[in-house]
């Protein structure tokens, strides 16, 4: 086991379920690692809030991004060397908010990286507004009187776009979660993992979830039609069970297998623009 | 003939800049030097489109008024244009299309009834071109030889019956004046991005990443055609925020990239070009301006946005920006902003026109000198790895990942040396003044480049300042007047010592812009230089030879 963690100082409030994906994320990079898949070819990326500061505490390569703007820079990263694991972080007002496009074309792609939603349905950094995961009638502090917007369902959004694996994890039972992170880094084409990871400052649901949450069992992940269902089992936002574990998963075609082309040598670069040259005449 | 110009009009769909390629492609087996202008509507089928064709024995970068010949596939083309229609002109029309009384009284001109010679042949309407260009060809009293060689090249689809409709017009024709062969060489006829992406190609690049967006869309278009030869992975992602975003993946992950836009797509970009600055990625944007503001005007041209890419993104952060005048300019300086880029890991623009993305020039490649291949500043793995690591010169040595040895981390935060967040005032004002330095290391270097160029009389007291596209026209505009043009290729950082070297001896100014506020004037005011006059359009037209010649006589007078 390789000692992952940096000298940054961790600035998490305490009992933040951001400490559950890090410390579920560790172990799985290690046992990456200890499996062959060297740490040096992996690369985590981020956006801004507060799961953003993960990239911070893990002594791997990194690219800390901008808001709403981790799928892009994951994107890019991988067709520019495929054979790197590209892991990006992004919270559910960074990847279903501001950004949300770029998840919608990875997932139609399916270009072959993780995505790990830490969704604590709240804005956190900027202290306590409603995100597009927020229930109905959510009191912030930009929405005193409640919203007036159902939340999306991020999950089946993804379904309907292409990714080719779904999940939903929650930030208390790390072996649980250690697994889904497993499977979706492991799993070839684009992953997701919509996290439930408790803000306990501004929207404590520990005592809620811990009375919902039950894990998938004997489901059916490769039909479609069956994910659909169970993926809208729960809206976000009604009262009813919530399942956590793999919803869906399909092997495809991945879209940074179509750039694989042998490199050209510098001679044949010459001679291709020689040739671009004479034709112009 | 020394100077020459052929507009061919037609509907937007009716394949006008193709026919017009193909006759340059035609007068260039000649050895002449030539221009292309392009004006076009933003219509799909419709509206009217010409192409002005320009060829001379000398480098050219401009059209004129006039045109000796017209090219009439519609009634538009001789309605819209009777004010190009010099004593001596001729004309070759489509009998079909257009009515025979309208032509101007003094002109000579050939009725070809096109739909009658299509049917006849069983041919497409699209092959009007092929019969124009035939008539064409004999007018000038070009070898039938000449003209299949080109149609060969050129023509990829139906050949046979391209042929046979164009030998029809050729047989239709009689001569009207000789265009005699120059006996030079003919030399490459290349479009402003085409030159921009093969310099850029000669840089090294691995990926150009690009939304479409005229006038850069046909850079995209250019690479997407070569990406297999060049082995260059051309994506087209779903946005211009995602492009600029995937490009600075692709940096990180040490791959030469390129990204090419608009004000519209760049207004979009500039949050990605500010995270470019922070986290030290070298990436190239290409900016191809049209006028604004907002949506604009897209298939025209102007010069309106020099401040905008000199300022955009938020915090202050090294940037270089060049303009270039021409295609030898676009090839060299875009290898350069490449180059650049890498070595400070900074940002590169290219800022274009549409005059330049667009226009066609002949391409002398072997009138470049002291193009440089530039490799990055590489870590040397004595000590264990800093991405931000502080040096006298700012620049910190690059690794990329995978590295057994380095963990790589960036960061849009004020970061340390390791790439760690920091809200520490030390280091903020640390890394700050390291970002910072770079560009005094940079403007020393450039000092080997020819960052201002100076034309025409070295001597002149008045002297004309422009920049990009309008290299061309100044250059020719003030050769009968006898006065030195400056053209500023590099716009940031600004080449102080060389302008003011370029100033000496001048006691009036006119800047010459595509813009209505004169933004070159101003930016170079900031430096301490006056421009007295300006001459200023802002149209969506470039300005024609005859326009600035008259505009510039104007305020010579004044003076």
């Amino acid at each position: 086991m390789k000692d992952l963690s940096t000298y940054a100082q961790n600035t998490w409030c305490p009992g933040c379920g951001n400490f559950a994906i890090l410390n579920s994320i560790k172990p799985v990079l290690n046992a990456l690692d200890e499996q062959g898949f060297p740490l040096e070819k992996v690369v985590l990326v981020s956006g801004i809030g507060c799961h953003a500061k993960i990239v911070d505490y893990i002594n791997v390569n990194s690219f800390y991004s901008i808001h709403g703007r981790v799928v892009p820079v994951a994107t890019g990263i991988k067709l520019a060397n495929p054979d790197l694991k590209v892991i990006g972080f992004a919270g559910d007002g960074d990847a279903y908010g501001e950004g949300l496009e770029h998840l919608v074309f990875a997932a139609k792609r399916n270009i072959d990286i993780t995505m790990i939603i830490h969704n604590n349905r709240v804005y956190g950094l900027t202290t306590g507004q409603f995100t597009p995961t927020s229930p109905l009638g959510f009191k912030g502090r930009s929405t005193p009187q409640g919203t007036r917007e159902f939340p999306i369902n991020p999950l089946e959004l993804m379904l309907s776009s292409g990714a080719t694996f779904i999940a939903r994890g929650y930030s208390r039972g790390l072996d649980l979660l250690k697994r889904t992170f497993t499977e979706a880094i492991m799993h070839k084409g684009f992953s997701l993992v919509d996290v439930l990871q408790v803000c306990v400052t501004f929207f404590n649901m520990y005592e809620y979830y811990n009375k919902k949450i039950y894990e998938l069992n004997g489901h059916n992940y490769q039909d479609y039609h069956e994910a659909l269902l169970k993926i809208k089992e729960w809206d976000y936002n009604s009262e009813s069970p919530i399942a956590l574990g793999v919803f869906y998963k399909k092997e495809m075609a991945t879209f940074e297998d179509g750039f694989l082309r042998p490199e050209t040598e510098t001679g044949d670069r010459e001679s291709n623009m020689g040739r671009v040259l004479t034709e112009a005449i | 003939m020394d100077d020459f110009s052929i507009l061919i009009g037609g509907k937007a769909g009716d394949g006008i800049d193709r026919a017009g390629l193909i006759i340059a492609r035609i007068l260039n087996q000649l050895g002449y030097r030539l221009y292309i202008y392009r004006d076009y509507p933003s219509i799909i089928r419709g509206g009217h489109t010409f192409s002005v064709i320009r060829i001379s024995k000398n480098k050219i970068g401009c059209h004129l008024d006039g045109a000796d010949f017209l090219l009439a596939l519609n009634q538009d083309s001789v309605d819209l244009h009777k004010g190009k229609i010099k004593d001596n002109s001729f004309m070759i029309y489509d009998s079909d299309q257009v009515k025979s009384e309208s032509l101007p009284a003094a002109i000579r001109s050939l009725g070809l009834p096109l739909g009658k010679i299509l049917t006849e042949e069983n041919a497409l309407p699209v092959m009007r071109n092929s019969c124009i260009i035939g008539a064409f060809s004999k007018a000038i009293g070009l070898e039938w030889e000449i003209l299949e060689r080109v149609f060969k090249k050129n023509i990829p689809k139906e050949l046979e019956l391209n042929l046979k409709v164009a030998l029809r017009g050729y047989n239709e024709a009689k001569e009207f004046v000789k265009v005699e062969s120059t006996g030079g060489i003919s030399l490459p006829v290349l479009t402003g991005n085409e030159a921009i992406g093969l310099g850029l190609i000669k840089g090294g690049l691995n990926a150009y990443i690009a939304y479409p967006m005229t006038p850069s869309s046909s850079l995209l278009h250019f690479l997407a055609q070569e990406a297999e030869d060049f082995s260059l992975k051309v994506i087209h992602p779903e946005s211009e925020i995602a492009v600029i975003l995937i490009a600075l993946g692709f940096s990180y992950a040490g791959q030469r990239v390129a990204v090419g836009t608009s004000g519209g797509g760049f207004c979009l970009m500039t949050e990605g070009l500010s995270l470019a600055g922070m986290a030290e990625l070298p990436i190239v944007i290409v900016i191809g301006q049209r006028p604004g503001p907002s949506t604009g005007v897209p298939t025209h041209t102007a010069q309106g946005d020099l401040h905008f890419a000199l300022n955009a993104g938020q915090g202050e952060f090294p940037r270089f920006l060049v303009s270039p005048g021409d295609a030898e300019d676009a090839y060299f300086w875009s290898l350069v902003a490449l180059n650049i880029s890498w070595k400070y890991q900074i940002p590169s623009m290219i800022l274009a026109d549409k005059s330049l993305c667009e226009g066609t020039y002949s391409f002398d490649i072997d009138s470049i000198e002291g193009l440089k291949q530039e490799k990055p500043i590489l870590w040397d793995r004595k000590q264990p790895y800093k991405r931000y690591l502080d040096t006298e010169t700012g620049i910190s040595p690059l690794t990329f990942v995978p590295d057994k040895e380095a963990v790589v981390k960036v960061d849009s935060y004020a970061h340390d040396e390791s790439g760690i967040t920091t809200e520490e005032a030390q280091k903020i004002k640390s890394t700050q003044d390291k970002r910072l330095r770079k560009e005094k290391y940079l403007m020393k270097e450039l000092e080997t480049y020819k960052t201002v160029e100076v034309f025409g009389n070295k001597s002149s007291s008045v002297a004309l300042i422009c920049w990009g596209s309008n290299k061309g026209v100044c250059i020719e505009a003030s050769e009968d007047l006898g006065l030195k043009v400056i053209h500023p290729v590099v716009l940031s950082p600004f080449p102080v010592k060389e302008m003011r070297q370029s100033l000496q001896g001048v006691q009036n100014l006119i800047c010459v812009e595509n813009n209505a506020t004169a933004q070159l004037a101003s930016l170079v005011s900031r430096y301490g230089f006056t421009v007295n006059e300006k001459i200023l359009k802002y149209d969506g037209r470039p300005f024609s030879l005859d326009e600035l010649e008259e505009r510039l006589k104007d305020v010579v007078n004044r003076l």
